[in-house]
């Protein structure tokens, strides 16, 4: 188990060297830089920059060199200091401005895994064991609906409906009095009052995708060999489902984080831009309006980061679960 | 569907004369299925003889695994038991037990299921949870239907596989079921059916998915293993090489009819009905093998949709009577002491006659 | 009956035994119902999106300053209007009142005004496919300058059902152009990985692995951030639907390699291989169309994905933009939560977006079990 769960790391690896090296490309992809992007806005404002200054900010940030010794400056500051290097537009140190929101990013993404396995679980066994029954029928159909709404909209729709009715603004992870204020018992409820509009929004795509999951691989597992020849052996139709048939079919459902994982903190990048989050989707976006590609690289990079830990770790929970796998 | 004249009353006929274990009287199996529906089972009766062996041979779609299914009250959905009887005899002379009404879900099911009636099935490869323990699947089984704790249910666990020639078996109880061959699965399967010392195993092709050696050895320790423990067994297969080696007692099922039935010396010396006489010659041998080709039967089994009217079996066969054995279901006729054959070539002409005229 | 002929063989069969695989799986879709009806549903959001100019009333540019936010109009039937004449369908005129106060317009339809409604009418010129000069529209108002809006319209007083007819055509094709390319990605690189093997096969399913243990909306985000935006909007369309496709061809490079691998040691194959076929003959002429069917189910699984990623990248204002006109670009328009509680008909684009990926799921899902009933 210990060598499984090494070897899954080692093998993460030459995959984060790729991420980097891609994130970078990425970010260096759009003509010109912050500094073009700068001096054209300031020409729209009729000033100027002054060139000298130019020329000393592009040397500072080692803008003229070629892009691989701009990439090895970037990622040794990363792995040696910590440093993310500079956000232009902020003129603040990366690092300073990314963790609480990516913080805040893992809390709304682990807590809309946990929302959707707690949906998705009951309901596809149930989808599985009751097939065609009135509350599969209604399951099924909620699940391709929650598949085919944007997140976006849902959001929006979400949002719309809170103002109309309740009259107020559903926005944001905390009050305006938390906003800003040092972590307290009063802001962890607080924010905690205000997370179930994200995760259901968030969620309902992927509830809807592991309820035809778990729906799909029980019902291939149900009408299996074994299952027939435990009942066979006396064992209890509630008893022997959950023992052997769900057994079964969870071990897709767990590897199933591998990919819910990166979707969830995909869309909660687009959902947290509708909701006002203050988690790493706005921040990202606007960093890659002003071209700030330390602060978008940044965040791309961790984010891709954080979605190869979770990947991992049900890789090490799948082991866990399956014996077929730890053994090969 | 036609009224068929019960001329010959099959049940008693076709008892045997030492006590039986179970008892199918006019069993029918229907499958309720999109396309229409399939009759499985039409009027099966048949006697398991206790402490022997009963064979079932015929090709697939016969309904020869469905017959050991409804005994465990186990048919698959969609299929559904809809007439007929099956009376279980725990004890010689007591009273019995009628399985058809029980409840499949029911405590008094399950407690036959394993405890009393064990099963083994033709895929020893699927036959066991994935990821599950041997032990663990082992343990479950004695514990449903013995009172043991866990300590002993080991223990027993370890006689079973030892008894099943599993080397080194209290290593193996930590194992699962991939790190195992085919052979040694399909003795771990017997050991798990065997473990609470059922009355009847339902051995349904227990040798069909392994190879030749591995087969002759799988059947060697079925001998062994119900000579020591007593166990009746009823074997389903298409085999009738396997056949003439464990049977004492033989039915043949084509498309959901018993055609031909009685013990097994007799069967194979004097075959009546011409599905088994040709199923017998279409058996390779040294001898036929030599500069002829080997007999097959002509046509395919007919689509489950598509039954023949009359006798199932006439459309394939060499001596069917036209005007007769298209027309009217041949009945059980009585041919010999605990043998009938469900054949018109062996009934009476004026009962076939009969027959026709009520027919138009 | 004293004939003693011989009883007649086994009739040839007729029934699933003697039916081509095409047929077959048409037989098996044909009784799911609802990929059927979704089916058709595809068909007439492809057939709109088509025909967009003749369908929509408008063009997506016509805009009217008097009907800023007029809410949507109901098609009702057998009107009179004032010259005493009846109408088999109409609409109602708007009558407008000004908030003294917040200057903002307030709409409310008046069933006294009937303004008649007709079938291929002339209305405002437009060129089909940029290719052909006409006037004439399925339906609109009888008489050109009457206001008909039908999803309401917009802060400019553009017609909201109009627009999203026209969005059909580029929210559609997007879906369909992105998932060809994806198709050729996958079948090339599914292909060679399931074909060749080895260290090939390795490094492609490394690439896939990769591509998947990415986030893919951060980095859409930054490929499509990297488009200059004055850019042709032709080229944006062109390097959007790249950039979903680059991402999204590992799905359809899985099922291949998956059926690659397990095609390559089927007689049929093995047998052409002794037969000295080239490699190329033997992939494309033996294997393709072996699993053609499969092919066309996961592309069709694969288009809703497309469309809903176009959406989303539009919405940010980071995918295709005005004076573009996609689904994703209209519910930009909804995207200010205060413009949308008073005109919440600027959602209706959304509803196009729901009902297409949804028919497209369902007749994705009817077609793999059609093509494949026993892989689930």
């Amino acid at each position: 188990m210990f060598s499984f769960i090494l070897r899954r790391i080692l093998l993460m690896i030459p995959t984060l060297i790729a991420i980097s090296v891609v994130t970078f490309i990425v970010i260096q992809l759009p003509p010109g830089d912050f500094l073009t992007a700068l001096t054209a806005e300031r020409a729209q404002q009729n000033e100027t920059l002054d060139s000298s200054l130019v020329l000393a900010l592009r040397e500072r940030y080692g803008l003229d060199q070629p892009w691989y010794t701009q990439y090895w400056l970037w990622i040794s500051g990363i792995l040696f200091r910590g440093d993310f290097g500079q956000s232009f537009e902020w003129n603040l140190p990366v690092s300073s401005l990314i963790w609480d929101r990516l913080g805040l990013t893992l809390i709304v993404s682990v807590t809309t895994l946990v929302f959707v396995w707690l949906v998705s679980f009951p309901v596809g066994i149930y989808s599985a064991v009751r097939q065609h029954s009135p509350g599969d029928m209604i399951a099924t159909f909620l699940a391709f609906l929650g598949l085919a709404i944007p997140n976006f909209l849902m959001a929006l729709v979400l949002m719309y409906f809170a103002s109309r009715f309740f009259g107020q603004s559903v926005g944001g992870l905390f009050s305006p009095e938390y906003a800003n204020a040092g972590w307290s018992l009063g802001r962890v409820w607080d924010l905690i009052t205000h997370l179930w509009l994200p995760v259901l929004v968030l969620g309902s795509s992927g509830a809807a995708a592991l309820i035809r999951i778990m729906r799909a691989n029980l019902l291939d597992e149900l009408h299996k060999p074994y299952v027939e020849i435990a009942r066979a052996r006396g064992v209890s139709e509630a008893r022997l489902i959950f023992k052997y048939p769900v057994r079964v079919a969870l071990n897709p459902f767990i590897s199933t984080v591998g990919w819910v994982l990166p979707a969830l903190i995909s869309g909660e990048v687009i959902t947290a831009i509708v909701l006002s989050l203050p988690t790493a989707g706005p921040l990202l976006l606007n960093a890659l309006f002003s071209q700030d590609m330390y602060l978008a690289g940044g965040l791309i990079l961790l984010l891709s980061v954080l979605t190869l830990v979770g990947t991992l770790l049900s890789d090490i929970l799948l082991a866990v679960f399956d014996p077929r796998i730890r053994y090969t | 569907m036609q009224s068929i004249p019960m001329h010959a009353d099959f049940s008693q006929t076709a008892r045997p004369a030492h006590d039986p274990l179970v008892e199918i009287e006019g069993l029918k199996v229907r499958f309720f299925t999109d396309d229409g529906v399939v009759e499985a089972l039409e009027d099966v009766s048949l006697t398991v003889p206790r402490g022997k062996t009963l064979c079932i041979v015929g090709e697939s779609g016969s309904g020869k695994s469905i017959t050991g299914r409804a005994l465990l009250n186990q048919v698959p959905s969609p299929g559904k038991v809809v007439g007929g009887s099956i009376r279980y005899f725990r004890e010689p002379d007591a009273a019995p037990v009628e399985i058809t009404t029980l409840d499949p879900r029911g405590r008094d099911m399950r407690a036959i299921r394993g405890g009393e009636i064990g099963l083994i099935s033709q895929e020893p490869m699927a036959a066991l949870s994935p990821v599950h323990t041997i032990g663990n699947q082992m343990r479950e089984a004695i514990q449903l239907h013995l009172k043991l704790g866990r300590k002993a249910a080991d223990a027993h666990a370890v006689e079973m596989l030892a008894k099943v020639g599993i080397p080194r078996p209290a290593e193996r109880l930590d194992r699962y079921s991939f790190e195992f061959s085919g052979g040694m699965r399909q003795r771990i399967c017997i050991a798990l059916a065997l473990a609470c010392s059922p009355r009847l195993l339902i051995a349904d092709e227990p040798t069909t998915a392994l190879d030749v050696t591995t087969q002759a050895n799988i059947i060697d320790l079925l001998l062994d293993l119900q000579s020591e423990l007593g166990v009746s067994v009823m074997f389903i297969t298409h085999d009738l090489g396997v056949v003439a080696e464990i049977a004492d007692e033989i039915a043949v099922m084509y498309l959901g009819r018993i055609v031909e039935q009685g013990d097994s010396v007799s069967i194979f010396k004097d075959p009546k009905h011409p599905y088994t006489r040709a199923l017998l010659r279409s058996i390779p041998t040294f001898a036929s093998t030599r500069g002829g080709r080997l007999e097959t039967i002509r046509g395919m089994v007919p689509s489950p949709f598509a039954r023949p009217t009359g006798c199932t079996f006439n459309p394939r066969c060499e001596e069917a009577i036209a005007g007769v054995c298209n027309r009217v279901v041949p009945w059980p006729v009585n041919v010999g002491p605990g043998r009938t054959v469900r054949c018109h070539l062996h009934a009476d002409r004026a009962e076939i006659d009969r027959a026709l005229e009520s027919q138009s | 009956m004293t004939d003693t002929a011989q009883a007649p063989i086994v009739a040839p069969r007729s029934g699933p035994g003697s039916a081509g695989p095409w047929l077959l799986t048409w037989r098996r879709f044909k009784k799911h119902r609802l990929a059927l009806v979704s089916g058709v549903v595809v068909l007439m959001i492809y057939f709109v999106a088509l025909f967009a100019e003749i369908i929509a009333p408008f063009s997506t540019e016509t805009y009217s300053a008097n009907y800023t936010y007029a809410p949507p109009q109901l098609v009702r039937m057998f009107g009179t209007d004032a010259e005493g004449s009846t109408h088999l369908f109409y609409v109602n005129d708007y009558t407008v009142k000004i908030d003294p106060i917040s200057l903002s317009r307030a709409f409310e339809t008046d069933p006294n005004k009937v303004i008649p409604v007709g079938f291929f009418v002339r209305g405002e010129p437009y060129k089909l496919w940029n290719l052909f000069d006409w006037d004439v529209h399925l339906f609109g108002p009888q008489e050109k300058g009457h206001p008909f809006y039908l999803f309401g319209a917009d802060r400019l007083g553009r017609d909201v059902f109009s627009r999203t007819v026209h969005g059909a055509r580029v929210s559609m094709s997007i879906g369909l152009v992105g998932v060809t390319i994806s198709l050729l990605l996958g079948i090339f690189l599914g292909g060679i990985s399931g074909y060749y093997g080895g260290w090939i096969d390795e490094s492609v399913q490394r690439l896939v692995e990769f591509l998947k243990s990415i986030p893919t909306i951060p980095l859409w985000m930054g490929l499509a951030a990297a488009i200059p935006p004055s850019l042709d909007p032709l080229m944006v369309y062109f390097w959007i639907t790249v950039i979903l496709s680059l991402l999204g061809w590992t799905d359809i490079a899985r099922v291949v390699r998956g059926r690659f691998l397990s095609l390559r040691t089927e007689d049929f194959v093995v047998a052409a291989r002794l037969d000295g076929c080239r490699q190329q003959r033997i992939i494309w002429r033996h294997m393709v169309p072996s699993f053609m069917s499969h092919i066309i189910a996961s592309v069709t699984l694969a288009i809703p994905g497309m469309i809903l990623a176009e959406t989303a990248l539009s919405f940010l204002g980071i995918g295709l933009r005005p004076p573009v006109v996609s689904w994703g670009v209209l519910l930009k328009e909804a995207q200010n939560i205060l413009a949308v509680s008073s005109a919440p008909w600027l959602f209706l684009p959304g509803l196009a977006v729901v009902i297409a990926v949804l028919t497209l799921n369902f007749l994705g899902d009817g077609l793999r079990d059609a093509v494949d009933p026993y892989a689930r």
